[in-house]
């Protein structure tokens, strides 16, 4: 992957500026449109554009009878916003436990795998032998494609035939009934033990670069006045570490909060109420029983959800920091 | 500089707790690979009860796995290439251009990995399927839908990592190059990007990964024509019997490439994130 | 018009990039076949596996080349994914010609009008209904409606047994419920359990639910179409399935993991010696079984209640609505309902003739195909036949499938209980077909 298969396409969008003006600040204004143009397509046309046609299908009785032609299916108003947020209901009453797993789960994720790949990266700063070792096995489930990893999650949380239940009850010899993992209320401990394990990584990976750009005169320096490494760390490593840390926690919240493969790979069909993350959940709702405008509502929900929680985390952060 | 013995502990605890935490499925998984279908289907040992490689002759047969594991190269690599051009040209504008409308790209490029899936998964399925009526293009069931679907989903963070990391070069190289003659791009391309080759590598492999791991898409976009191994990789357990042994040689399969690659490349991942976004 | 334009633009420009980037990987996936050479066939996962399926079928597809000159491009599609593929097909009108659906999904499909109505001329195009099976025909559509499928193979839930482990503990196989309750028990021991279900396949669990209710004289949905899950046969008929796990303790609780495909390996390995499944013989010899050393009867009903065994499960064909090849199509379903074809497939997966007439030999055991064959015409009640069973198979099935959980994980679950899961399942049918 050199930076030569670069060129070809390069050449298109510059021809002109290329010719006009040697120094583009000055003039050329649309340069940076040129630039951004082929971004912005895609983004709108694969992203953006289907969103909005998704919050048009939440307007709309799309079910069954008229998913093959959409056009004739009746407006719905707020219907589909009100049997979801009705949580008398069935759909209801599932949709917003749903919810809450989301929650938790999310808090739990985030927050664990924010500790874990703190104190990994915290603990590689220094230099030892075998680091590069150890660093290199942190970043393994990283590294594994999704699926894979999950896929051997499930193996071992098999009942009879699983790794877990072996070592907990054939070698530590735990007694009792050996537990099912995947089904019932501890498949939500099994999903976290998953998510954890994948998202982990990438929190280390993330304070471990950012860790990097600390330099060590100010560690050295602190040293020097006496300060603890627990202080150190309170005092140094947590501020300077604080640009990272916003944007880390943001994206991990936002991709645990839409996490649709964990459960769908390790549940498969019959997922737990337990497990029953939301995005999981929409699909599940859309896709089994044809309600796309139902799943469309919810998703809507979803998103005004996120949008509002990412909103309030940026100016909450922004103004903590001009205070500071 | 010393160090106390509470410090000690705490990095050998850290550092034997989560060692263990990652290694252990990893673990299983190729042990378990190298297992007879008894051994799988009985309780769980630790050790194979004897070392085989027939699962690792038997997964191309059960599944077609090597046509999954093409398609998925192809698929991947297109999007990886592409998406790296597109990010290269967008942080370049990011990074060095003021502009109307800046920040309303940049929110709108973070906002979009608020979307849930699930919500235009179907629309993007009927867009797709209306380019094919208006103009004959074919984008379901081929590799060039599931290509510009992914190229898209890497783009955000590539543009912002990316943007970052041309932060950092200073503004003088390229004026240095203008002042030689060249323009804008002939400045990113001589210039910048040389000097953003880690970033560039870091981006590339963070898409790669990307596409190489879509579950949702891929199960909607792909018919046996363009299967991509996330939903082949699938197809095993909906044989009557679960072949675990046989799974678990086909994810060790379809991982090596990837891994071997980002634990090679892991320096300029590491490097391209601590000079990019992450100061 | 403007979002129209600029979604075609950016995708002409990024197609022009894929295909500049990359050497065109548009590979030659024809969808829809234009003009009458060839035709898209979905089929769906009918025999011990995907490539089983496309072995069985490609000789019978070449033989149709041979005699009409229209190619056929094969792509057999596992269940799981099946339902997704011909709802994303119905949705886009991006379809195959013709499609092979679980025939519980007929009524379900034929209300989405995406499928080509087999009117009197489609009929006379495929031979004519009066060559199906009633009972077959039945499950084409709901009633009153012109069908949108037609019958292909036939498939019944019976009770398989072994022969051997019945003969060694002085059994016959069981006429009734609780006989079949009392040779369980009498076979449960030393970590072996009597009776093996699919406990965690949602729609297995949905049809027992059915099976049980309907012996009870329960039905599922009133006239008007409303369900009526929570009604009290169709709990008691829950609990009874329920409870050969819970109360009687006569499956073990792990099968709560076995999903639809599975767990024929322990009952051909000899390790359990009852299973309840759907016309399982191909996938039983297939694991290295003898046909003698088994045997099967209807799944029994218990002493005084309604005799229902099964529903006419099985496959059937569907042609999709917008085909651009609708007499090749026709053609298609023409041969692959003939008699030649019907006894060649039938006889390689194992499942039952749809044809009146046609004798019930497969897999060279006359012996057992009769007996189903039997179940399949005299003993069975065909799933409700309105537009929400697939949603009655999702919600009941998977609610089903948490109880299971719970039983397995060793809590008790009550009638309130169970009724009070079924009312939820209820208003979730009614939201969605309301």
């Amino acid at each position: 992957m050199s930076v030569t298969t670069v060129e070809p396409p390069a050449q298109k969008p510059t021809v002109r500026p290329q010719r006009k003006n040697r120094r583009p600040k000055s003039s050329g204004w649309w340069m940076p449109y040129a630039l951004l143009a082929p971004a912005v397509m895609f983004v709108l046309a694969i992203q953006v554009l289907p969103m909005v046609i998704g919050i048009c299908m939440s307007f709309i009785k799309l079910t069954k009878a008229f998913i093959a032609n959409w056009g004739s299916a009746p407006a719905a108003g707020l219907a589909n916003y009100s049997i979801t947020v009705d949580f008398n209901s069935a759909v209801g009453k599932s949709l917003l436990s749903s919810f809450f797993v989301t929650c938790g789960f999310t808090v739990l994720v985030v927050g664990l795998s924010w500790m874990l790949g703190m104190a990994a990266a915290v603990v590689l700063q220094k230099q030892f032998w075998g680091r590069g070792f150890i660093r290199t096995l942190f970043l393994i489930p990283y590294a594994l494609p999704v699926y894979a990893g999950i896929i051997a999650w499930k193996f071992m949380f098999q009942k009879d035939t699983g790794a877990i239940n072996h070592f907990l009850f054939d070698n530590l010899h735990v007694g009792g009934e050996k537990p099912f993992w995947l089904i019932g209320d501890s498949s939500f401990v099994a999903m976290l033990i998953v998510a954890i394990w994948r998202l982990w990584p990438f929190a280390f990976l993330m304070l471990m670069a950012g860790l990097q750009s600390i330099p060590s005169e100010v560690y050295e320096a602190s040293a020097v006045d006496g300060a603890k490494p627990w202080r150190q760390w309170r005092s140094i490593t947590l501020p300077m570490l604080k640009p990272v840390n916003v944007v880390l926690i943001l994206v991990m919240f936002l991709w645990t909060f839409n996490d649709f493969n964990t459960p769908y790979v390790l549940f498969g069909n019959s997922q737990p109420p337990a497990g029953d993350l939301i995005a999981f959940h929409i699909y599940n709702a859309s896709f089994l029983t044809w309600n796309f405008g139902l799943g469309a509502a919810m998703s809507v929900l979803l998103l005004l959800f996120l949008l509002l929680v990412t909103g309030i985390y940026l100016i909450v952060v922004n103004r903590r920091s001009r205070r500071a | 500089m010393h160090e106390t013995t509470g410090v000690k502990v705490f990095r050998v605890a850290v550092i034997t707790v989560l060692a263990i935490f990652t290694a252990v499925p990893v673990y299983v998984m190729i042990t378990s690979s190298m297992k007879p279908l008894r051994d799988v289907q009985g309780p769980f040992t630790w050790w194979p009860s004897e070392i085989t490689l027939a699962p690792f002759v038997d997964m191309w047969t059960t599944v077609p796995l090597a046509s999954y594991f093409i398609n998925s190269v192809m698929v991947a690599s297109a999007a990886t290439i592409l998406s790296l051009i597109i990010a290269v040209f967008a942080s370049y504008a990011m990074s060095r251009y003021k502009f109307f409308g800046r920040s309303i790209f940049s929110t709108t490029i973070l906002s979009t990995q608020m979307f849930p899936g699930v919500l235009f998964l179907l629309p993007l399925f009927l867009i797709f399927v209306n380019i094919n009526a208006a103009t004959g293009i074919q984008l379901v069931g081929t590799m060039g839908g599931l290509i510009i679907t992914y190229l898209t989903f890497s783009l955000p963070f590539s543009i912002w990592m990316l943007a970052g990391y041309f932060d950092g070069i200073p503004h003088e190289l390229d004026e240095a190059a203008k002042v030689d003659g060249c323009g804008p791009v002939g400045a990113l391309v001589r210039v910048v990007l040389p000097a953003a080759r880690p970033g560039l590598i870091a981006v590339a492999i963070f898409s790669f990964m990307t596409s190489w791991g879509e579950v949702l898409f891929a199960s909607v976009m792909t018919t046996e024509a363009n299967r991509t191994l996330a939903v082949g990789l699938q197809l095993y357990s909906t044989q009557s019997d679960v072949y675990w042994n046989q799974i678990m040689a086909a994810s060790l399969v379809v991982s090596i490439p990837i891994v071997v690659a980002f634990l090679l490349l892991q320096r300029n991942f590491v490097a391209g994130l601590t000079a990019g976004g992450v100061k | 018009m403007t979002i129209r334009t600029l979604t075609a633009a950016a995708a002409i420009a990024a197609l022009a990039l894929a295909t500049a980037a990359c050497g065109s990987p548009s590979s030659s996936s024809s969808q829809n076949s234009e003009g009458g050479k060839t035709l898209t066939y979905w089929a769906s996962n009918t025999g011990t596996s995907l490539d089983h399926d496309k072995e069985v079928l490609t000789p019978q597809l070449k033989k149709f080349e041979e005699k009409t000159g229209i190619k056929v491009d094969l792509e057999v599609i596992g269940w799981n994914d099946l339902q997704t593929r011909i709802q994303t097909a119905v949705t886009s009108g991006q379809a195959p010609d013709v499609v092979n659906i679980g025939n519980t999904w007929a009524s379900s499909l034929q209300s989405t009008g995406a499928f080509l109505p087999m009117d009197e001329d489609a009929m006379k195009a495929v031979g004519g209904s009066d060559k199906f099976l009633e009972a077959a025909l039945e499950t084409a559509g709901a009633p009153g409606q012109v069908p949108t499928s037609l019958p292909l193979y036939g498939m019944v839930y019976g009770l398989y047994y072994n022969k051997a482990m019945f003969a060694e503990a002085g059994l016959q196989p069981p006429k009734t419920y609780e006989e079949m309750v009392s040779a369980a028990k009498k076979l449960t021991k030393g970590g072996q359990f009597g009776l093996s279900l699919r406990a965690g396949s949602y729609s297995t669990n949905a049809h027992f639910a059915f099976l049980n209710s309907a012996q009870n004289g329960a039905e599922l949905f009133d006239a008007d179409g409303k369900p009526t899950f929570a009604s009290d046969g169709v709990v008691a008929g829950v609990k009874r399935y329920l409870d050969l796990m819970q109360s009687e303790k006569v499956v073990k609780p792990s099968d709560v993991q076995v999903d639809s495909g599975q767990g024929v390996h322990e009952f051909a390995a000899g390790k359990v010696p009852m299973i309840l499944g759907a016309t399982i013989d191909s996938a039983i010899l297939a694991d290295g079984m003898k046909a003698e050393e088994y045997g099967v009867v209807p799944y029994p009903a218990p002493a005084g209640a309604k005799d229902i065994a099964s529903f006419p499960a099985g496959i059937n064909l569907s042609v999709f609505k917008n085909t651009k090849n609708k007499d090749g199509a026709l053609k298609f379903v023409e041969f692959m309902t003939s008699s030649e074809t019907q006894t060649a497939l039938n006889d390689k997966f194992g499942t039952l003739p749809v044809l009146k007439g046609a004798k019930p030999t497969f897999l060279a055991d006359t012996e057992k195909a009769k007996v189903l064959l039997d179940i399949y015409a005299t003993q069975s009640k065909p799933l409700p036949l309105v537009a929400a069973e697939d949603q009655f198979e999702s919600t009941v099935g998977k609610a089903m499938t948490q109880l299971f959980s719970k039983v397995a994980s060793g809590s008790t679950v009550n009638e309130e209980e169970i009724r009070g899961v079924l009312e939820t399942a209820q208003q979730q049918v009614a939201a969605s077909a309301g």
